[in-house]
């Protein structure tokens, strides 16, 4: 039997539309069937594994502690992690993937701020809840948003002042060159200033640069009486290697908005070039209040002892703002009574508030960022030693700028004006 | 005055980085016509060679100044008798042939050890100059630097290696017509390229930390070193690394590290212009 041009055009067109409806099958079988999908984009590897890979280790924690309590809905969480590979054209593909493909009800994730800028449009116009869990320089005004990381109102404000009155009022800002450093140091400048200090200058460093060399003379050149680091990243640790190295470490001390912030860069260099570092954040490991003793100890029962004793993850301000961002999602769905991604938000608009490893967390319904605990401390042989902390500090920085209330559409990053 | 000795010190230590990233690549593709893009990741064995070794309890010096050469340049001459003895001559072909071979490389090491970045640290202390603090690692930059200059004039001019190294790559068949093996030779060369190397990134690593993809940072900086030495090799990687080095870094002093990289790429692509043979294509033209 010979086959002409027309039967095997109807033969092929009748297998592509089987093809294509059992490609489709799934899809339909997933959108009602028993799981979940929950969404996590993370950087477990490339130059900010080390913040990423807890994130993901505690979102998964989160993830498997609601199912332990019977799930959401009658139904159990699934958790879709995705690898970023600290890469951000990766960022824009999974993001993709996960909120097409995947079909997830909401994606945790994003470390740095500017993949947080490249998913956070991409998940609005996929009409796809997302939460980013990490501290950031404020200003995001998006209704499909929610922050639960401090901003630097809450931290900054209270870490400027605190160094000065302790070290003096000359101060050298050394960032990160991309949105984050960008925006915090002129936070820096603006705090410094309000507290009668000056900035004598403010120098950036794209992500990968390894070589402070002449950042470190030129600091001593300026004789500042403090040195504020908004450094990101592993290679950014070579400045504080090199800062030791050079034996500056009893000359001239060292505050900074994000070393320990994300994991482990205590552990990553010796305890003699991280001592005496003081830091300012939403949460340390050394809160000492009973949620936390017993979510340390759950965490650790199930995934491990923190590194260096073992391979848990590292509880720091960016893993366990994840877990709480996964908590607050969880209570916003059961408020809500569905996974509608509007009823969500508006449940979780309602002002939802919990009990959390670091104190009460507030969702703030006008700027979908938190209200939360601050703590001030001090790192000794790779211990945060408390100083002090600052009960329920609402994002002000955030607060000044956002209102979602009256412009629910709105679609923005605010960047401070100085 | 101490401001100017601090900023001599990290001049010559820039300088010291670009003799040591581009040393070895001097020998490969200056003196060889191998073009090693496959240079970047000798540098990332060598690192990790040394982060290894620290790891597994051997003492730093000896794992930077013994086993990172010594290991890069097995693996040199592993990868000269297995791919580039086939390509001599055909330039465009090692361009792609080592292309390929660095993808590998990363991949391999990659998923071997993890694409995290891992750190070694050294204590060398510290000293004052005045008012500044300088590492003592920055000396020690300098005089590796300075002494594998060093090094390769006396080989290259003084031993009967280097003076057979040198006519068989200027012409391979007569040097086989009095009785010697121009593929032993390239070997060799090559090997001892690729250790140099090794022993650069094993210097380097204690800075900047190994991670898989580290080569990229410097590939590009060794290549435009080398490119714009010209033909003499320790001469032109001196004089090269010299006026890039204190060009960029004196940039970075002035401003930021990163108009002090835009001025190395500025200065070298007008050398270039002025000097397509390069620095030694018209100065130092009869050294080595």
């Amino acid at each position: 039997m010979g086959i002409d041009r027309r039967g095997f055009l109807k033969a092929s067109a009748a297998s592509g539309a089987m093809l294509g409806a059992s490609a489709l099958m799934p899809k339909f079988a997933t959108a009602q069937g028993a799981d979940i999908l929950v969404g996590g984009l993370h950087d477990e590897t490339g130059g900010l594994d080390f913040a990423g890979k807890p994130m993901q280790q505690v979102l998964g924690f989160a993830v498997d502690e609601i199912n332990a309590q019977g799930g959401l809905l009658g139904r159990k969480l699934k958790l879709i992690g995705a690898d970023t590979q600290s890469n951000m054209q990766l960022y824009a593909s999974l993001a993709q993937q996960v909120a097409l493909k995947d079909k997830v009800s909401v994606v945790h994730g994003g470390i740095t701020s500017a993949s947080r800028e490249v998913i956070r449009p991409a998940l609005r116009r996929f009409n796809t809840l997302y939460f980013y869990n990490t501290l950031y320089e404020g200003g995001v005004c998006d209704r499909n948003c929610f922050c639960t990381g401090t901003t630097p109102a809450q931290t900054v404000q209270k870490l400027v002042p605190h160094v000065m009155k302790k070290w003096g009022k000359k101060v050298y800002t050394i960032a990160a060159d991309y949105n984050y450093g960008q925006i915090t140091s002129a936070w820096v400048k603006k705090y410094v200033e309000e507290n009668g200090g000056q900035v004598l200058s403010t120098d950036f460093f794209p992500l990968d640069v390894t070589n402070f060399g002449p950042t470190i003379q030129k600091i001593q050149a300026a004789k500042p009486d403090l040195v504020m680091s908004v450094l990101v990243g592993a290679a950014h640790l070579g400045f504080y290697r090199q800062w030791a190295a050079a034996g500056m470490k009893k000359q001239i001390p060292i505050a900074s908005t994000t070393f320990g912030a994300g994991g482990t860069e205590p552990i990553l260099i010796t305890p003699e070039e991280s001592e005496g570092i003081i830091s300012c954040y939403g949460y340390y490991p050394t809160i000492d209040t009973p949620a936390n003793k017993a979510f340390k100890a759950k965490v650790q029962a199930k995934l491990g002892a923190a590194p260096p004793a073992g391979n848990g993850p590292l509880l720091t301000e960016l893993s366990v703002c994840t877990y709480e961002g996964m908590m607050l999602w969880a209570a916003g769905v059961k408020k809500a009574g569905t996974l509608d991604r509007m009823k969500v938000i508006e449940a979780l608009e309602s002002g939802i508030s919990l009990d959390m490893p670091s104190g009460k967390v507030t969702i703030d319904p006008v700027t979908h960022h938190v209200t939360r605990d601050v703590y001030l401390a001090d790192l000794k042989n790779r211990e945060f030693v408390i100083l002090e902390s600052f009960a329920q500090q609402p994002p002000a920085d955030t607060q000044a700028v956002c209102d979602l209330k009256k412009n629910p559409n709105e679609n923005q990053h605010y960047q401070i004006k100085l | 005055m101490d401001y100017g000795l601090v900023v001599l010190i990290e001049v010559l230590r820039a300088i010291a980085g670009l003799v040591l990233i581009s040393i070895g690549l001097a020998i490969i593709f200056g003196m060889m016509r191998i073009v090693n893009i496959a240079h970047g990741e000798f540098l990332m064995l060598g690192g990790y060679t040394v982060v290894l070794s620290a790891k597994a309890g051997i003492n730093t010096w000896v794992a930077m100044l013994v086993l990172a050469p010594l290991v890069v340049g097995l693996v040199g001459v592993a990868i000269e008798r297995c791919f580039i003895r086939f390509l001599y001559g055909r330039m465009l072909d090692t361009l792609l042939a080592t292309w390929g071979l660095s993808l590998f490389i990363v991949g391999f090491v990659t998923v071997v050890f993890g694409n995290t970045l891992e750190g070694v640290s050294v204590s060398v202390g510290s000293f004052e100059i005045g008012r500044f603090r300088v590492a003592g690692y920055s000396l020690f930059i300098i005089l590796v630097g300075a002494v594998l200059l060093a090094a390769t004039v006396a080989v290259l001019r003084f031993t009967r290696l280097g003076l057979i190294a040198r006519g068989t790559m200027q012409n391979p068949n007569m040097a086989a017509a009095l009785g010697l093996s121009p593929p032993r030779i390239y070997m060799v060369t090559f090997g001892i390229g690729a250790a140099l190397t090794g022993l650069a990134g094993g210097v380097l690593a204690p800075i900047t930390g190994v991670v898989p993809t580290m080569g990229i940072a410097f590939i590009a900086q060794a290549f435009i070193t080398v490119i714009t030495g010209g033909a003499a090799i320790v001469a032109g990687t001196g004089s090269a690394s010299t006026l890039l080095g204190s060009v960029s870094q004196l940039t970075t002093f002035a401003t930021t590290p990163v108009i002090g990289d835009v001025a190395l790429l500025f200065i070298a692509v007008v050398l270039l212009r002025i000097l397509p043979q390069g620095i030694t294509g018209r100065f130092f033209r009869r050294s080595l």
